[in-house]
């Protein structure tokens, strides 16, 4: 004879012992939400204590109901195997969607139900929420910085003109597909910094020359990620390879250089890049304090690049390189058509890692004077006008670089997606 | 007597303080078929990897078509794309088509217009049966079409000497046959190869001499029927009594 456990489903009662148990579930939800979201207390007989414990005590014994090696149902399966393989786990499930619960209301009414957007100044904002009118008046300084009003549309015209010639590579003729890497290695870059040396700094064909400490917001945050992005890419091949190198002047050469970058502290490579550098050179040698940042940044995580490139590197078997040998290829040859296009592959997500994290290092320029869009912030918070609403302008720095990065690193899956190819 | 295509003279090489090959003499003519077999670990592979210097010596010499190869041997590559090899793994390109396996050194190397050398390569797939896969990549092939697929590769190098570093012994049984199929139509067309194999059914259908090696050196040289019939060593002896 079968002995019978009130808690313990078996395959024929399960159907039973779901519903029940689901039902469960839901009425220990249901308390938390109207607990929650309308200040009510289902529960309010019930003694003391017991009151807060009761949905946690309902929903264990519902989800314990319905947990089964292998129900045959797919999404009761699905649950059992990821949140509800034990008490324990159950427990955890159950108090991180509470506390999500009871969080929401609060967070929702401050962010949205008691915000306030309209109006142009401070005394807009009289509600208990948040003042997205300080977003809103800030908006363009936030983008642009202390870059003129008037002038905004080069900015922007120079991005596009950045980002099309940037797909150019997709509309290349066959024929000249070989010469893509060079496009994007040094033409491209070539032409960028014209674009936007002419249009954003300006200074001749009729345009105002805007000096680069007035430059700021997300837009230098674009600028400087962007050249670091190009330039530290080659540079951290060029020391990936240099490493492997069997001439032993290159091999420490790069090695110097890598070990280097990689023991300081980026924060000191801007201090020294904008207040020691100048020091060194010749007093009518002029060069921008953002050109020497970006070079110090581009340095810096080029380093970083090579060592993820040297593991992609190190990853590939040694007979591509005899293959490729074989068939009497030259060290350069091998390389370009074998071996870095795999290497190169297999690094994707390492590349990503160091992109990102490169894109999220750049608010550090702050501290050298430059103010992009974490800078800009800093500054806005500070202002008297406007005192008190740092959490805003945090939420929205927040949002526009989850943005950013989450963009990149989707793109990073696309592309691995891309060059995916069995082994 | 034609001078030998290959000459090896009193070559020795160390890994480190390890002797692997001791007092090598090797000659090889054009259009000859040797087939290099013994126990695993014995320097069969080393030695061919040394003729087209994948592997240093570092004494004696080792000279190919006429060519020295030593550390001051400036044109390694021009030496390499005389000569073909086929490893053990294959070792195709896997980010590369077939196609495109076949034509990037020809391209590159030789700067053959990309016209002709996919003609060749199409060619030469033909011969080895697999121009039907030419779009394919290597993940999507079975073990014998690759290594079917790598012996077209080297040749449309149009090499003049052809080394095997063990082609089949990757291999399922049924795919041995096809590669080994492949190579006696090659052997049949007059190629120069040396070919270590431990595929004694292929040896003695093709091959001109068979070289028998154990612990770093030739223990035996002879033609393929001596080399059967009745080998001088007891160590060949022993060997051939296990493997055949």
């Amino acid at each position: 004879m079968q002995t019978f456990n009130f808690l313990k489903p078996n395959r024929d009662n399960i159907k039973n012992y779901s519903i029940i148990g689901s039902f469960l579930v839901l009425v220990s939800l249901i308390d938390v939400i109207s607990n929650a979201f309308l200040k009510i207390n289902l529960t309010s007989f019930l003694p003391g204590s017991l009151t807060t414990l009761f949905p946690l005590i309902i929903g264990l014994i519902g989800l314990n109901m319905m947990r089964i090696d292998y129900s045959g149902n797919k999404t009761l399966d699905l649950l059992n195997k990821n949140i509800n393989t034990n008490n324990f786990n159950a427990l955890l499930t159950l108090l991180i969607l509470f506390s999500i619960i009871k969080a929401l209301p609060q967070s929702l009414s401050w962010m949205i139900f008691d915000a306030t957007i309209s109006g142009e100044s401070k005394d807009a904002c009289t509600g208990t929420g948040a003042c997205w009118t300080y977003i809103k008046v800030w908006f363009r300084r936030f983008m642009y910085g202390m870059y003129p009003n008037e002038f905004h549309w080069r900015i922007n015209t120079a991005f596009i003109l950045v980002i099309a010639l940037g797909f150019v590579g997709y509309f290349m003729k066959e024929n000249l597909k070989k010469y893509l890497a060079l496009y994007y290695v040094i033409i491209y870059p070539v032409i960028a910094y014209l674009v936007i040396y002419y249009l954003i700094s300006g200074g001749s064909f009729g345009l105002q020359w805007v000096e680069t400490g007035a430059w700021g917001g997300l837009s230098l945050t674009f600028i400087v990620s962007f050249f670091c992005l190009i330039f530290c890419f080659p540079l951290g091949m060029i020391f990936a390879l240099g490493r492997r190198s069997n001439l032993p002047i290159i091999k420490y050469i790069s090695i110097c250089y890598i070990e280097f970058w990689r023991g300081v502290p980026l924060i000191t490579v801007l201090f020294m890049s904008s207040v020691m550098f100048p020091m060194f050179l010749p007093e009518d040698f002029f060069m921008d304090k953002l050109v020497r940042v970006i070079i110090a940044i581009t340095l810096f995580e080029a380093a970083y690049c090579a060592e993820v490139i040297r593991g992609g590197l190190q990853s590939l078997p040694r007979g591509q390189y005899d293959a490729a040998k074989s068939l009497g290829m030259g060290y350069w040859k091998m390389h370009i058509f074998v071996i870095l296009p795999q290497a190169l592959k297999l690094v994707i997500p390492g590349i990503a890692n160091t992109f990102l994290a490169l894109v999220k290092d750049t608010p550090l320029i702050f501290v050298v004077g430059l103010a992009e869009l974490a800078g800009m912030l800093a500054l806005a918070k500070t202002n008297p006008k406007w005192l008190g609403f740092a959490m805003e302008g945090y939420i929205f720095a927040s949002i526009v670089f989850w943005i950013i990065c989450y963009a990149m690193s989707k793109y990073s899956y696309n592309l691995e997606a891309k060059y995916k190819t069995e082994r | 007597m034609s001078d030998p295509i290959i000459k090896i003279q009193n070559m020795n090489k160390w890994f480190g303080d390890f002797q692997v090959l001791k007092k090598i003499n090797l000659e090889v003519e054009a259009n000859k078929k040797i087939v290099v077999c013994g126990p695993s670990g014995s320097g069969k592979s080393t030695l061919i990897r040394c003729i087209n210097r994948l592997e240093e010596h570092q004494e004696g010499d080792i000279i190919v078509d006429g060519n020295e190869l030593s550390e001051k041997t400036k044109d390694i590559e021009k030496i390499r794309a005389e000569v073909g090899m086929v490893f053990q793994q294959f070792n195709l390109f896997p980010h590369l088509s077939i196609l495109d396996n076949c034509t990037l050194a020809p391209i590159w190397v030789k700067k053959m217009p990309k016209k002709e050398a996919q003609e060749l390569a199409l060619d030469q797939l033909k011969k080895v049966q697999i121009d039907d896969q030419a779009n394919k990549f290597p993940g999507q092939l079975s073990g014998g079409q690759q290594q079917r697929c790598a012996i077209a590769r080297a040749l449309c190098m149009q090499p003049k000497i052809m080394l095997f570093d063990e082609p089949t012994s990757a291999l399922d049984p049924e795919m041995i046959k096809e590669v080994l199929d492949a190579m006696v139509s090659l052997a049949k067309g007059g190629m120069t190869m040396i070919v270590v194999t431990h595929e004694m059914g292929f040896a003695k259908e093709v091959a001109d001499e068979v070289i028998f090696m154990d612990e770093g050196m030739i223990i035996e040289k002879a033609d393929t029927k001596e080399f059967f019939a009745n080998p001088k060593s007891d160590r060949t002896k022993l060997f051939l009594s296990q493997i055949l």
